[in-house]
């Protein structure tokens, strides 16, 4: 009999592992659960984590009030056939009730404005671990950052001061009011969430697969049209057949031309792709070449 | 595809991200829009070349100083396996960043600069991946363009590294002759070298044999948790959950509980519902025995013939980690091992190893950040381990500093105290 793992086998084992700990350590985690991909890859690894015992912590989404209605449906449905329980964070309630101010004009996100109402949610739940589902292939900030990354009272991410993480050995010691965001998808790619999801037959929303949609240009990428979305002088509102590669809400997640309508034909496009997921598809990392750095030092996912 | 840890580490300016930016760009695993951002940043900072470092300095601190500040993990894929980089920076904090990218590698890759031949960095560096146990090792000989390909110079320092590397516990160790701004030998063989006749970097990073540095002698499983449906649907469901770190199970095997010391059977090992016929390390699994046990997180499974280690004195080695408090004797940790978590208190440090010399200061009173150490540490609760060159993850621990929970310790068990 042979002894050896796949990658696949190899980097499950790590992330059931990883997720195991934390349910054992620390008494009150909660998972990130966004509809995306990746969210949904970790879902299916702590359910397989504890089968044929139920999930034992609840999960959460934080809704910035524009997400894709398929993928709001794909939550229900998963939370509904788990018997999950469901934490909606909302920044229009947030935005409502004047803790966050909107940002303005036709360019106007609400992503970074899901920082606090994710803050506000892990104090008011007391949730000390919570997972996300992360990767350090997404972007060079990431790259760096630990499987159980440790965050202060007020959420903050300290680049510079993590702590040194050996072995398979994690530290979840933590103050009251302090916690940890944990990333159990930390070593895999794009590539392999995909083979894992074809392998396992992960469902996932109709959204990432070739559909026909009312798209327009912006800045090279190609934008779902919404109301959210007001155009610019000169945008055109054309039909294509277009996928999502990633899924955040509809102000900042752009998609791409596609003909794949199922896992393996996506893969086949992946590998061909010159270009990342998150290049090809997320406006929120082009502020600057620190995008993403400067919003994890703030709280964000 | 089998995955496949590297750590690489290298001294100031021997082109070790030229190198990592070599292999991944042309494996092509660097897309167009990760090299027009780092060509844009190129051409603002006014750097005379596409500065492939810029790809793996994510931080903000990184770019503006200029250098690395902690390990950055890359990864990339060819036909032939999946490989996972952990990139070391050489100068800044480099022991902590070093024994941290090396704790989980198969593989360590050394850079040289064939200019300057083995350096104090290197020979600190190939320590490191010794004391770390990692199984391989390879000493990449980068800038041989600069030397005119001169095989004289290559053989050179591969005889200074080797005499060096006796006194050194090295399994495995390669030699390679590369040119990372030119690509000789990185992923396609070098034309300009034809004295060389092993085999390229990549060749090497995808065919060394990998599968035997496991121990698939001991079985080790500490439990994790145990899963209790105690649903209608699984009334008598009782499994205990973990990773194997040592050794095969299989269904029908017997197996010894520790601390307990009750043996008993394994009736069956799956993992959500499917049954898994053998586990092996890294697998996660979970193991059902046929009586019903005291078992609880923290305990071991093991063969009954073929126990860990028991005890609450430890002769180890440990590397300090923590700015500002050193290791002193007398002082009080959590340490944290395997799945099992105690208090321990230095009983002695025996002596303070210099990384450089090897050579042992019995007069140290104390460890401080970046240096290494042999201590006797005593437990409140026996521990189940093995020596660390028997197995790694057995034979390894952390310390963390109970007053602000940070990891100030990384340790590696030589035996039981005596």
């Amino acid at each position: 009999m042979s002894y050896e793992l796949s990658h696949l086998d190899a980097l499950e084992a790590e992330s059931v592992f990883i997720i195991r700990e934390v349910v054992a350590e620390l008494d009150s985690p909660v998972l990130l659960f966004s509809g995306g991909k990746d969210s949904a890859v970790m879902l299916h690894l702590a359910v397989k984590a504890f089968a044929p015992a139920p999930l034992p912590f609840p999960l959460m989404h934080v809704d910035t009030g524009h997400n894709f209605p398929e993928v709001l449906q794909y939550r229900d449905e998963r939370v509904a056939e788990l018997g999950a329980r469901l934490h909606v964070a909302s920044v229009q309630e947030a935005i409502d009730q004047g803790r966050v101010a909107e940002e303005k004009g036709p360019r106007a996100s609400r992503n970074r404005a899901q920082t606090v109402p994710l803050l506000e949610a892990i104090e008011k739940h007391r949730f000390n671990a919570v997972f996300g589902g992360a990767r350090r292939d997404e972007e060079k900030a990431r790259a760096k950052e630990r499987v159980f990354s440790f965050r202060d009272e007020f959420g903050q991410w300290d680049p510079k001061n993590q702590r040194p993480e050996l072995w398979n050995l994690y530290n979840g010691r933590h103050r009251r009011g302090e916690h940890l965001r944990v990333f159990p998808l930390s070593n895999w790619t794009e590539l392999d969430v995909w083979q894992y999801i074809a392998r396992e037959g992960v469902a996932l929303p109709s959204i990432y697969f070739s559909h026909r949609r009312e798209v327009f240009r912006r800045d090279g990428m190609l934008m779902a049209w919404s109301p959210y979305l007001p155009l610019l002088p000169g945008e055109e509102v054309t039909t294509a057949s277009v996928r999502f590669r990633t899924v955040g809400d509809m102000t900042c997640t752009a998609c791409v031309e596609s003909g794949a309508v199922t896992v393996s034909e996506v893969i086949t496009e992946i590998v061909a792709s010159r270009v990342t997921e998150r290049g090809a598809s997320r406006a929120d990392d082009k502020f600057s070449e620190t995008a993403m750095e400067d919003r994890k030092r703030e709280g964000y996912f | 595809m089998e995955l496949l840890r590297f750590a690489t580490a290298g001294s100031v300016d021997d082109g070790k991200s030229t190198l990592i930016g070599r292999l991944l760009h042309d494996t092509r695993s660097i897309l167009e829009d990760q090299l027009a951002a780092v060509e844009r940043t190129s051409r603002a900072r006014g750097d005379e070349y596409v500065n492939l470092a810029l790809l793996l300095d994510g931080l903000k601190a990184e770019r503006e100083q200029g250098i690395t500040i902690d390990v950055a993990y890359r990864y990339f894929a060819t036909a032939q396996r999946k490989f996972i980089i952990a990139d070391t920076p050489g100068h800044l904090q480099y022991t902590r960043n070093m024994v941290t990218g090396a704790s989980t590698a198969d593989l360590a890759l050394i850079l040289v600069d064939a200019r300057k031949g083995v350096l104090e960095q290197t020979r600190r560096h190939a320590f490191l991946a010794s004391l770390l146990r990692v199984p391989h090792l390879v000493l990449c000989v980068n800038k041989m363009d600069l030397v005119g390909f001169d095989v004289a110079v290559f053989e050179r320092i591969r005889e200074e590294f080797r005499q060096f590397s006796m006194k050194l516990d090295v399994a495995d160790l390669s030699f390679i002759p590369i040119s990372a701004l030119g690509g000789d030998n990185v992923v396609t063989r070098s034309e300009r070298m034809p004295w060389y006749q092993g085999s390229t970097l990549l060749h090497h990073l995808e065919n060394v044999h990998i599968a035997s540095d496991r121990n698939l002698i001991h079985v080790r499983f500490p439990v994790q948790s145990v899963i209790r449906p105690m649903s209608s649907k699984f009334p008598d469901y009782r499994a205990y959950a973990g990773q194997v770190l040592g050794g095969v199970l299989r269904p029908g095997d017997e197996v010894m509980a520790l601390p307990s010391g009750f043996t008993t059977r394994i009736r069956e090992l799956d993992l959500a519902g499917r049954p898994v016929a053998q586990a092996f390390p890294p697998m996660s699994v979970n193991v059902s025995l046929a009586d019903e046990l005291d078992i609880s997180r923290g305990d071991m499974l093991c063969r009954p013939g073929n126990p860990p280690l028991v005890g609450q004195d430890l002769d180890a080695m440990v590397c300090w980690l923590a700015e500002g408090v050193s290791l002193l004797p007398g002082a009080r940790f959590a340490l944290k091992h395997t799945t099992r978590s105690a208090r321990a208190q230095v009983k002695q440090l025996h002596y303070r190893l210099d990384v450089n010399t090897l050579s042992r200061d019995e007069t140290s009173p104390r460890l401080g950040l970046n240096e290494i150490g042999r201590v006797t540490l005593r437990t409140t609760v026996p521990l189940f381990f093995d020596e660390y060159r028997r197995n790694r993850h057995t034979g390894s621990f952390i310390l963390i500093d109970e007053a602000t929970n940070a990891t100030v310790g990384a340790g590696m068990i030589n035996g039981p105290a005596v």
